[in-house]
């Protein structure tokens, strides 16, 4: 019999009944609530009579509609002040903890759960966020879930689930100076493609994967779902244990002991087999930028936009040539020919403070170009914020033209008053590109925070390595 | 949640791959607190010629002509015939809420984004998974045939075309069931609480680290 992989052992210790159709009811140890996904959930458990199930193992935070402009008005929208105003009142009947808006560790979902260690290895994490597989990073199993299974959680603790195919993606030996994790997940989505990991749970690893801090392996779970996958992990190490350690919510003492030795069994066993295996050659990653609609549709950054014409797939060759239309790219133009109108660091996927370092090693002691209308930075939380300001470099941004931003998801998706005007393109660093993502009408480039950074600089997109 | 049985619909056809949840509903609609209303809202940017927000009176907004589901021929459509990963991205459970808002009852496509397939099934939407060159047989017969309608049996997991071809569909036993009767799904977990009860109790004791109110 072979070994365990990561995930069968995370799966394995969270089965409380194996039904007889195939799935199992999966204990969740963490349950993660945002205003957007959870009002309906909430309002279905006051229809039913019915009480949240464990209200500690539940942390709620206001991060997609939140102003990241001067909050003390409050919110101006009132349909945004009324979902953020709804998730207040939901934590207080209920008795969830709640990070309100003004609250110092308020933050995107996604950055606070292992910013507070209320997000540990050995967890299942879910969130009624599809980027909940940022998690994953911990050595966890994390995935995004609707409304219905959001009531579902809150009601019984549990998940009826299937257990997905397991998928290794192994980044081998070592990227070049100035290729990040952004460019290893948007690298490892253009191999696969969006639907390539669909219907599986993905484990990455490798000596790249090994190498990133946990920030960056945040990144790169982060973007799992972009693959197709629900859930993205990587196994735990002394980067992961050192990381958790001394945070709000993790343990301490004996129970630290106890925990750090079963998280230290947390990885695929060494005779563990997937049902698929995809090996990536490090050192052929270069920075990367979409170009299209989809985040599959990615080049290196010495590359050019395809030509529709070559592409032989019907389909494919549809999808593209709407997208070039939609994005107003001709083919072969090169990337680095690409100008940009607004930049956008911030993120579930490139907000925390590695991502503000890197960004501002490139800004530092330089200018915002006069044709780039708005370059904002948008800190994951108000801890990271709080952080880079102590580091100083909040005033790097400000001093090159960039704006400074408090935390929230922001421009990502614009649910808030951040976002694109028509036609306008942006270098952003967060993780989808499709139609009208960042505004009605907006064009979208992902990039890493070091290539946002570049572009607002440049104009344009530049390969940050010669920058 | 409505029990999905049987099911003969007008189908339309959305020719495009990758269709994902923030081209289904956009981020603007995703503010309400309620479950209903987001049908006139399906599909907003490609839909509508102007900029939709929420709480407007959308029979007053103009319509976009090119898109299939203003034509004519496909107003009333119950069933969305799709290309693959149809449902990426967002999680958002209000995407198959506007779809069923709108009317659609069925999805056929050669493939799925997990998270709304799963989400579909709680809210008496049922995707169907068909192999590709399936799928372009019923694009090519959509396309040709006015007025074309198709069969749904989820007891009998078939498709059947208006020419008597029979198409077969797996589904997996336990979805199929909470559908076709329309069970509330927390309601039968809950019958096993005991369960969850005894595991709660196991695992306080192996992982105490995890029950730190």
């Amino acid at each position: 019999m072979s070994g365990k992989t990561l995930y069968d052992k995370l799966w394995d210790a969270h089965v409380v009944r194996q039904n007889d159709d195939g799935t199992a009811l999966l204990y969740i140890d963490r349950h993660l609530v945002h205003e957007v996904t959870s009002p309906q959930a909430f309002e279905g458990l006051r229809i039913a009579g019915r009480k949240p199930w464990r209200v500690d193992a539940n942390l709620a935070v206001a991060d997609h509609n939140v102003p990241t402009t001067d909050r003390s008005q409050g919110i101006a929208d009132p349909v945004s002040r009324l979902q953020v105003d709804t998730l207040d009142e939901n934590c207080r009947t209920f008795g969830i903890t709640e990070f309100d808006m003004n609250d110092p560790r308020q933050g995107i979902v996604h950055v606070i759960g292992p910013e507070q260690g209320a997000t540990l290895p050995g967890m299942t994490v879910v969130c009624g966020d599809s980027h909940t597989s940022t998690h994953g990073a911990m050595g966890a199993l994390a995935h995004g879930i609707g409304t219905s299974e959001v009531e579902h959680v809150l009601a019984t603790q549990t998940l009826v689930q299937r257990k997905s195919k397991s998928m290794l993606i192994s980044v081998d030996g070592q990227v070049g100076p100035g290729v990040t994790a952004k460019d290893i997940v948007l690298a490892i989505i253009g191999e696969i493609g969006t639907a390539g990991g669909t219907g599986y749970a993905i484990e990455f690893g490798g000596e790249a994967i090994r190498a990133l801090s946990m920030e960056g392996r945040m990144t790169v779970c982060n973007m799992a779902i972009e693959a197709g996958a629900r859930a993205g992990m990587v196994a735990v190490d002394d980067t992961t244990i050192d990381y958790v350690k001394g945070r709000p919510f993790a343990p301490t003492g004996e129970q630290w002991e106890q925990a750090v030795a079963y998280w230290r069994t947390l990885h695929s066993d060494a005779d563990a087999r997937f049902h698929r295996e995809v090996r990536i050659d490090a050192a052929g990653i270069e920075p990367q930028v979409t170009w299209g609609t989809s985040p599959e549709m990615v080049a290196p950054v010495s590359g050019r936009v395809p030509n529709p014409f070559k592409e032989s797939d019907p389909v494919r060759k549809s999808g593209m040539a709407r997208a070039l239309e939609y994005m107003a790219l001709e083919p072969e133009t090169p990337i680095t020919g690409i100008a940009v109108d607004k930049v956008f660091i911030g993120s579930c996927t490139n907000s925390r403070i590695e991502d503000l370092r890197a960004a501002a090693a490139v800004v530092k002691g330089r200018r915002k170009a006069d044709s780039v209308k708005l370059a904002m930075v948008v800190p994951g939380s108000g801890l990271v914020k709080r952080q880079a300001e102590e580091e100083g470099l909040d005033r790097v941004f400000t001093e090159a033209g960039f704006e400074w931003r408090e935390p929230g998801c922001s421009m990502c998706l614009a649910m808030n008053a951040d976002r694109l005007e028509p036609g306008e393109r942006c270098a952003s660093t967060s993780n989808r590109n499709f139609e009208g993502r960042q505004g009605q009408g907006g064009r979208t480039h992902l990039v890493s925070p070091a290539m946002a950074a570049a572009a607002a600089i440049a104009g344009h997109f530049v390969d940050v390595r010669t920058f | 949640m409505r029990a999905f049985k049987q099911h003969t619909g007008l189908v339309a056809p959305l020719d495009r791959a990758n269709v994902d949840t923030d081209a289904i509903i956009p981020k603007q609609f995703l503010k309400s607190i309620k479950r209903t209303g987001f049908g006139p809202n399906l599909f907003d940017e490609w839909r509508y010629l102007d900029h939709g927000e929420p709480g407007q009176d959308c029979s007053q907004r103009p319509l976009n002509p090119d898109f299939v589901l203003n034509q004519e021929r496909y107003q009333g459509a119950s069933v969305l015939l799709a290309r693959q990963n149809f449902g990426c991205g967002s999680s958002r459970e209000h995407a198959p809420w506007a779809l069923e808002d709108f009317g659609f009852r069925a999805i056929i496509a050669p493939s799925f984004a997990d998270i709304f397939y799963n989400n579909c099934f709680k809210n008496g939407l049922l995707p169907i998974v068909l192999p590709e060159d399936a799928v372009d047989r019923l694009f090519q017969e959509t396309e040709a045939t006015p007025g074309y309608q198709l069969r749904i049996d989820l007891p009998a997991q078939t498709v059947t075309t208006p020419s008597g071809q029979v198409l077969p569909f797996e589904i997996d036993a336990g979805s199929k069931h909470m559908l076709v009767e329309g069970l509330d799904e927390i309601g039968l977990t809950l019958t096993h609480a005991d369960d969850i009860r005894a595991y709660e109790q196991r695992r306080r004791q192996e992982a105490p680290w995890l029950f730190r109110a």
